[in-house]
């Protein structure tokens, strides 16, 4: 059998051909194949698991949204129109699973995959870089945050929650609400070390979920604790998709589009820059 | 194809590698010898560009690995000490994953998967998940996948710990080819008849230093004698013995269980002890190995 370069296109030649580019240290362009991988372990993995992260918004989506919201009737929504309580608090939901998708991929399974597969090691001795490793593994966790995403927008359009066509704009907001939590969160897990740490993470989220405009508007908030609400991300989430789906498009919008943005590149950044330090060091 | 000049790697305050030089030339099997955390693992990590050298200067294929590391690793095919295989998949989808790592097209891996499953005996098992192998056959898939982008510089960190004879030798017999073949070799081994076997070349390590270096043969030459003569007189007599025959070879070591005596002819120095009246339970005459010159080179209390 032929060892030596005989391939068509040999591991080498591959690799060189980026040897011009920048960050050819970082990045060999093939974030994709950390995706492949992923692909193959999830079809021999635990499906009940994958379902549950998404059955959970619609759970309060059934006992708010409907339950409650037979008691109290409706409320204004930002611009000061009238709309059913489930209306108000779907595109919470709808934002809560986006984020609930990336962050179970980005945190968990990421710690485990670190700490105990050795796999970013294992894929760190082939030509890849740190760079197509934090990229392959956020945008995994963002594509389960849109199938999470897409599946609610899916319940929804039946239950009459889907107002106008605006209302597909939440899709793409998923999109970026999912990356955002996912490269935030890969490059926060990737600096903890402990199981004990990482329920920190969990501690931070339900809070969040609870209290960030989720279930009723900030303003019944004193002033200092709608300030710190909105610096959290899940506010910023909440509100772009709200205005998506109610069609409230105003220039906030920009503002909460920013903020993901940031937290991708900052994810990214830092994701890039503590693998690199953890396994080339 | 590998230089290193005053190499050194250092954890915190703990010098791991303390300043070595060699060199490996392309073709050859180059051999990493010493004692536990002698620094082996420590040089072939900082070879396949995963740990980044403290100081000195490395260049593989004329590369400096803290700049060009995924261009550097495309070349190489590692075996780690310790297995990491991927535990979610399957047999062959480790080997079809690792490939795609480094960008091989499908078309290629297909048929290179099935040509590796075999070469590590793992065809039937092709469908079982990693996890579920047993110790060498997790080392058999873990040597068949560092070859799976055909790699110039093969780097293998002790790869026959925990295989049987049968695969040790049929993984020997394959490194062998590799080597007809032009592929560059980089081994540590504990197993002294697996240096003698594989190594046209190697060091030996002690503490993150070089403590030789050369070919087996010419190790053996150089740091012990033709043939060892090694009697036995039972445990309590062995150092009140050990006086009267001092005397005889090059060198003497008293172990616990028996006496070493190193020489250039052992039947002779027998002859000697016979004639003293000594009479030995057992005695053995042996030519010298690459253990004694190991041995020798990283310490076991020796009396000259
Ligand atoms: N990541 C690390 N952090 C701190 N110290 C380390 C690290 N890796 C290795 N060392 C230390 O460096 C020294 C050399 O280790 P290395 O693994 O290179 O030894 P080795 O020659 O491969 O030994 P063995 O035969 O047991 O595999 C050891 O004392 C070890 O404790
Ligand atoms: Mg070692």
């Amino acid at each position: 059998m032929s060892m030596i370069g005989l391939a068509a296109d040999s591991a080498v030649a591959i690799a060189e051909r980026r040897r011009n580019k920048p960050g050819r240290g970082v990045y060999s362009g093939r974030s994709r194949v950390a995706l492949e991988r992923n692909l193959m372990a999830f079809r021999s993995s635990n499906w009940i698991i994958v379902l549950s992260g998404f059955v959970e918004p619609l759970f309060y989506l059934m006992a708010f949204g409907f339950g409650i919201g037979q008691l109290i009737g409706g409320v204004t929504d930002g611009s000061g129109h009238p709309v059913s309580y489930a209306a108000f608090i779907a595109p919470a939901l709808l934002a809560t699973s986006a984020m609930n998708g990336a962050i179970y991929d980005s945190t968990w399974n990421v710690f485990f995959k670190m700490h105990f597969a050795k796999l970013y090691e294992t894929m760190l001795a082939t030509s890849l870089g740190p760079l197509d490793v934090a990229v392959g593994e956020i945008s995994w966790a963002l594509l389960r945050g849109l199938v999470y995403a897409i599946g609610f927008m899916a319940v929804m359009a039946p239950l009459g929650l889907i107002p106008s066509w605006w209302a597909l704009l939440a899709i793409p907001g998923a999109v970026l609400i999912a990356f955002g939590f996912a490269s935030f969160g890969m490059a926060i897990t990737s600096y903890l070390k402990t199981f004990h740490q990482m329920n920190w993470i969990n501690f931070f989220m339900l809070p969040m979920f609870l209290f960030s405009g989720t279930f009723y508007p900030l303003n019944i908030y004193p002033e200092w604790i709608q300030s710190v609400i909105q610096a959290l991300p899940l506010w910023h989430a909440i509100q772009l998709e709200r205005g998506f789906m109610l069609g409230n498009i105003d220039s906030s919008i920009g503002w909460h589009i920013a903020y993901f943005l940031v937290m991708i590149v900052a994810g990214l950044f830092f994701t890039t820059r503590r693998l690199t330090a953890l396994f080339i060091k | 194809m590998i230089v290193a000049r005053g190499l050194r790697k250092v954890y915190g305050d703990f010098v791991a590698v303390d300043g070595i030089d060699f060199e490996v030339r392309k073709g050859e099997a180059f051999g990493l010898l010493g004692p536990n955390g002698a620094g082996k693992s420590t040089t072939m990590k900082m070879i396949a560009s995963v740990s980044k050298r403290t100081g000195g200067e490395l260049t593989i294929l004329g590369l400096d690995p803290n700049k060009r590391g995924p261009e550097i690793r495309a070349h190489l095919g590692v075996v780690p000490q310790q297995d990491n295989l991927d535990r979610e998949l399957k047999v062959h989808e480790n080997l079809f994953a690792y490939g795609r790592f480094f960008g091989l097209s499908r078309k290629f891996l297909k048929t290179k998967v099935e040509e590796l499953l075999e070469f590590a005996q793992l065809t039937e098992k092709r469908n079982a998940k990693a996890e579920e192998l047993s110790g060498g056959m997790k080392r058999r898939l873990t040597i068949a996948r560092g070859l799976v982008n055909e790699p110039e510089i093969l780097m293998l960190d002790e790869p026959t710990t925990g295989l049987d004879p049968q695969a040790r030798h049929i993984l020997w017999d394959r490194l062998f080819r590799l080597k007809e073949q032009g592929v560059t070799l980089v081994i540590t081994t504990h197993y002294m008849d697996e240096a003698e076997q594989l190594c046209d070349r190697l060091i030996v390590m002690d503490k993150g230093k070089i403590m030789a270096e050369g070919s087996p043969a010419d190790l053996i030459k150089r740091f012990a004698s033709k043939e060892v003569l090694e009697v036995r007189f039972g445990s309590s007599k062995n150092i009140e013995i050990a006086e009267q025959i001092f005397h005889l070879g090059h060198r003497t070591e008293v172990l616990p269980d028996r006496i070493l005596i190193y020489s250039e002819n052992g039947e002779e120095d027998l002859q000697a002890i016979l004639k003293l009246g000594l009479e030995p339970v057992t005695s053995l005459v042996r030519r010298s190995s690459l253990e004694d010159v190991f041995l020798r080179l990283t310490g076991r209390t020796l009396v000259e």
